[in-house]
């Protein structure tokens, strides 16, 4: 019986944060309602991070995604926009404590790029997850925000479904 | 008389804070009174519209202003301290420019980066809300 009320409760939308906490630091904030060891496990394998890492809205699909969620391990995005380009995100893991933290270079903006962590904390059964991207400096971060986000909303989601159905199947 | 565009800009950029939302909420008063005081002047009214045609050094501005350095260096340290312009010095010149469209950009950019992360967060509880789905059944089997 406890499926049922379970499958009737509907997921509550928790406030997500977002702080210039210094001249080259960011960090945003969120309730996750789930466990430190799901939220960890939805971030560290990669078929389960491409179902929530590029938003739907943002209109950019994700053509690879390689990741090696270990101290050390690398990974390696690769985002589509219609038919722009593809471009390449990549990094290397410099620290992975499961179900706790996860710590990367984002190495494709060369020597200005960030380094972000995130946390998971445990807070009566839920995950408070801060990220925190901290920039080499303070005009590194000023670029980043002068430059703008990379989205394409106005992609028209029939080009976009197409190319999805295109793409190899995985698994 | 400063056109109405520099003043709505100025006090659409005073009311936001550098930072965060929560250190706006703290801090708002105490911007908006620096920024009404520094409006209240008539010349630093027209230094705000000056900058908002183009940057301009502490020297340009006290020629046309008629007055010495330091006294337009008075009524722009008034203006930078509510956050109404910025200026950087580059060699002896200080270049003043206006500072409330930067922090309205920032502002601006910490919002679409914040949806940007609300999306993923409300994807990402999906997936979350299925792991924990799938967890009870197969705790259940056992």
């Amino acid at each position: 019986m406890d499926a049922r009320s379970e499958s009737h409760a509907t997921p509550t939308k928790n406030p997500t944060t977002v702080e210039r906490r210094s001249e080259r630091e960011l960090v945003v904030t969120r309730t996750v309602n789930g466990p430190p060891r799901i939220v960890f496990e939805a971030w560290a394998k990669p078929e389960l991070f491409q179902r929530w890492w590029v938003p739907k809205s943002f209109g950019l699909s994700l053509v690879s995604c390689e990741m090696d969620v270990r101290t050390g391990g690398q990974y390696r995005l690769v985002f589509r926009c219609g038919d722009s380009e593809p471009m390449a995100f990549f990094g290397r893991y410099v620290e992975v404590i499961p179900s706790a933290r996860i710590v990367w270079t984002n190495d494709e903006a060369g020597d200005s790029g960030p380094v972000t962590s995130v946390t998971f904390e445990e807070k009566a059964g839920k995950t408070l997850v801060i990220m925190h991207e901290l920039y080499p400096s303070k005009e590194a971060l000023d670029a980043a925000m002068a430059s703008g986000e990379k989205s394409c909303v106005d992609e028209t989601f029939d080009q976009l479904d197409t190319l999805l159905v295109s793409l190899p199947p995985r698994g | 008389m400063a056109s109405d565009g520099s003043i709505a800009q100025a006090l659409a950029g005073c009311q936001t804070s550098w930072y965060t939302l929560y250190r706006m909420v703290k801090f708002s008063q105490a911007g908006l009174d620096a920024s009404f005081t520094a409006l209240s002047d008539a010349t630093r009214r027209g230094v705000l519209e000056q900058l908002g045609r183009s940057d301009a050094s502490i020297t340009d501005l006290a020629e046309k202003f008629q007055m010495t350095r330091a006294g337009m260096m008075k009524h722009v340290g008034i203006l930078e301290q509510a956050g109404l312009v910025t200026t950087e010095k580059v060699g002896r010149v200080r270049t003043c420019k206006l500072g409330a469209s930067r922090l309205e950009e920032e502002t601006a950019w910490l919002e679409r980066h914040r949806q940007l992360w609300e999306s993923r967060f409300d994807e990402l509880d999906q997936v979350v809300e299925e792991l924990k789905r799938k967890e009870k059944i197969n705790g259940r089997k056992k």
